[in-house]
């Protein structure tokens, strides 16, 4: 479209990206973030050329430079159709928690039987089901939107800037400062335990600020001590299966807890 | 002249989640049609073994982006059932009102985003925003309200935080709630524009008699507990609900399937309509009646009028439920939990129709075992008969396959089904 050629923002002209959004295993919240950005969907629609976009669209297209891809990869059809995208795409985010570090979903690779959670479930229905990985364990990624669900203000920032050609900064330091800044009481006092000490910050301390622990859905701050955490948490009377919980509930600290895991049978 | 087609959609848009359709016929006669789920299951049931009972509303939630809210309150129900807590009255308001504004936002997104480019001829919603400006605009206004109610009252849109068994972490406060009254009264306007609209597309003119499953009403109409109905004349107390559902396996579906009286059921909307009708409000009524729609409508189309009935219902009584929770004085946002040893059952009305969690835990209050029936697995069985239905009605009129296709996809589609839920 010429149209979008001549769009600038702040005296820059845009390139509108061709953009396209795939989903895996998943809640399907993080693409439906996108969508419940009412105030800013429009805004947001005028600075990429969405392509592809299946809970919202019948069209599609391959021809696309941004892949978001949201979910985490669990069966052999999967991989080939995330290499597919991963082929086609000139930029691959993941988009959420299930895409970065497998969320939620991961929990299922506790068991250290894999049968046993498709016995669980399905008796003995063959269903076809691996282990849960993140999207980078299957193919190289450009870009990782933290956050289960991502936040619509840090995706609309990331293509903002991919469409005026600004780097991309994610935040290095722990959500605990964001809480402070936002000037809330500490979790600890309310006597609930939380993440946030050890936690990526970006979220704007989103837990905290409702009064709710954090979970470390964004994965691990840069240069976290678990230690120090695992002694504050002990120290306000926090069991070890409250601090296991939590670590392990969104998989992003699972490469600093290995140990810990295979509890179950 | 003899028909003979193909329809082959993989996967089905604007719904949640992958399925397909299938259809084949061959000389007038109908081979083949079927409906398909081929999502990857995610295994929440065991997920959850071993957990701690905090970690099911949290966890749970994650099953559905579009419905989170509906799966948290469940969640909670069904762990404050076990637990023997019963929500005071405040807390039960708060939780309607949270409710609501998630039937609001889901009905909208699916009607005026997934099915209006059905009657507009467009693949999405996308070019609307273009020629019908207005439309997109009146349903992102809706959606923005009822989203905003819901990031205040349950401290996010969607996974929310402030949602906990017990209560809440935190209250809105009042200044918000009396502005949200405000806005909730002037969208009542666009929704009378919206049904406007609605009212000049022809919905295809097909039935299929079948039987009809959701919670039943008292005195009002029914979101959050209560006894189990059908329109075959099933009654059942909601810690039955297995009796209800009975799941079972089937090779086209990585989702289990449900069934009552006869081969399908189905939930959602047009069942809580059907069922409950007396306790509409209304204005809500009326806008039903000006519809046509009125008990017992076997039309599965007539769902998305259905949500339509309903988003008229919930924000006229989101309104006094407002009124309410501004005439009283808040006390305590939460109780103290004390887990003991037993067995917990929630049934609550989210937008797609009844949905169960039930929990067992032992004294610690670890959960030994956790099971889930999500409105759209209890749906797929009654979606592939009226498939079958429709195709048999259409191989016998000889239209083409473009036609049967598009009709295909938003019979599907008019069930809203949220499929990657459906396998948890
Ligand atoms: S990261 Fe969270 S919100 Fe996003 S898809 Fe996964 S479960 Fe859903
Ligand atoms: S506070 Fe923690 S759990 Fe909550 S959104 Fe932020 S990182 Fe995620
Ligand atoms: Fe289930």
């Amino acid at each position: 479209m010429a149209e979008s050629r001549t769009r600038t923002y702040l005296g820059v002209p845009l390139y509108r990206p061709r953009v396209a959004f795939f989903e895996f295993s998943s809640c399907e919240g993080c693409q439906l973030q996108i969508l419940n950005n009412e105030s800013t969907l429009l805004d947001f629609l005028s600075l990429v050329e969405v392509v592809n976009f299946r809970e919202a669209m019948t069209e599609r297209s391959e021809d696309y430079e941004i892949a978001f891809v949201e979910g985490s990869i669990t069966t052999e059809e999967e991989i080939k159709r995330l290499k597919k995208i991963r082929k086609n795409a000139k930029t691959l985010a993941a988009m959420g928690s299930c895409a970065c570090f497998g969320g939620v979903n991961q929990l299922k690779n506790r068991f250290r039987n894999p049968a046993s959670a498709k016995r669980e479930v399905y008796g003995s229905h063959p269903v076809d089901s691996g282990p849960v990985r993140a999207v980078e364990d299957v193919v190289g990624v450009d870009l990782r939107i933290y956050g289960c669900p991502i936040s619509k203000d840090e995706v609309e920032k990331i293509v903002l800037h991919i469409a005026i050609g600004k780097s991309i900064v994610v935040p290095k330091y722990p959500v605990c400062m964001e809480c402070k800044r936002n000037e809330n009481i500490c979790l600890f006092e309310f006597g609930e335990p939380c993440l946030g000490p050890v936690t990526r910050a970006g979220c704007d301390s989103w837990c905290p600020s409702n009064r709710a622990g954090c979970w470390g859905c964004r994965g691990p701050a840069e240069d976290v001590n678990l230690r120090q955490m695992r002694k504050i948490m002990e120290e306000n009377g926090f069991s070890e299966e409250t601090i296991i919980d939590r670590l392990e509930c969104f998989g992003g600290f699972l490469s600093l807890m290995k140990p810990e895991r295979g509890r179950h049978g | 002249m003899k028909k003979t087609c193909t329809v082959n959609i993989r996967p089905l848009t604007r719904v949640e989640g992958h399925g397909n359709i299938r259809i084949k016929i061959r000389n007038g006669k109908l081979q083949e049609a079927e409906w398909s789920v081929v999502e990857t299951p995610r295994f929440f049931e065991a997920i959850l073994k071993g957990k701690k009972w905090d970690n099911a509303p949290w966890i749970t939630g994650r099953i559905c982006g579009i419905c989170s809210i509906g799966h948290t309150l469940a969640s909670i129900r069904a762990v404050e059932n076990a637990f023997g807590i019963v929500p005071d009255e405040q807390t039960r308001k708060l939780r309607l009102l949270l409710k609501h504004m998630e039937t609001l936002q889901s009905h909208t997104l699916h009607l005026c985003f997934l099915v209006l480019p059905d009657f507009m001829n467009t693949g999405s919603v996308f070019p609307l925003i273009k020629s019908h400006g207005d439309v997109v605009l009146r349903a992102a206004k809706i959606k923005k309200l009822a989203n905003d109610v819901c990031d205040c009252v349950g401290g996010r849109r969607l996974h929310p935080t402030r949602t906990v068994v017990g209560g809440f972490t935190m209250l809105p406060e009042k200044r918000q709630l009396h502005e949200f009254s405000e806005r909730l009264k002037e969208i009542t306007e666009d929704l009378m524009l919206l049904s406007g609209l609605i009212r000049e597309f022809s919905l295809p003119d097909f039935e299929r008699e079948t039987e009809f499953v959701s919670l039943k009403g008292e005195n009002d109409y029914p979101f959050i507990g209560g006894d189990l109905v059908s329109s075959d004349g099933v009654h059942m107390k909601e810690h039955d609900y297995k009796k209800m559902t009975n799941e079972y396996m089937v090779k086209q579906s990585t989702s289990k399937w449900c069934r009552l009286s006869r081969g399908s059921f189905a939930v959602g909307a047009l069942a809580r309509l059907n069922n409950n009708f007396d306790f509409l409000h209304p204005a809500a009524r009326e806008v039903a009646e000006s519809f046509d729609l009125k008990p017992v409508t076997h039309n599965p189309f007539m769902n998305n009028i259905a949500q339509l009935v309903e988003c008229v219902h919930v924000v006229k009584e989101s309104v006094s439920l407002i009124d309410e929770l501004l005439d009283s004085e808040f006390g305590e946002p939460r109780q103290e939990v004390r887990p003991r040893k037993g067995v917990g059952v929630a049934a609550v009305e989210v937008p797609r129709g009844i949905l169960y969690h039930c929990y067992r835990f032992d004294d610690k209050g670890n959960i030994t075992k956790c099971d889930c029936v999500i409105p759209t697995g209890q749906n797929h069985a009654n979606i592939q008969h009226d498939l079958e239905a429709l195709a048999r009605e259409y191989a016998s009129k000889g239209k083409d396959d473009r036609e049967l296709e598009l009709l295909a996809a938003m019979l599907v589609r008019a069930y809203d089904p949220c499929i990657s839920c459906s396998v948890h």
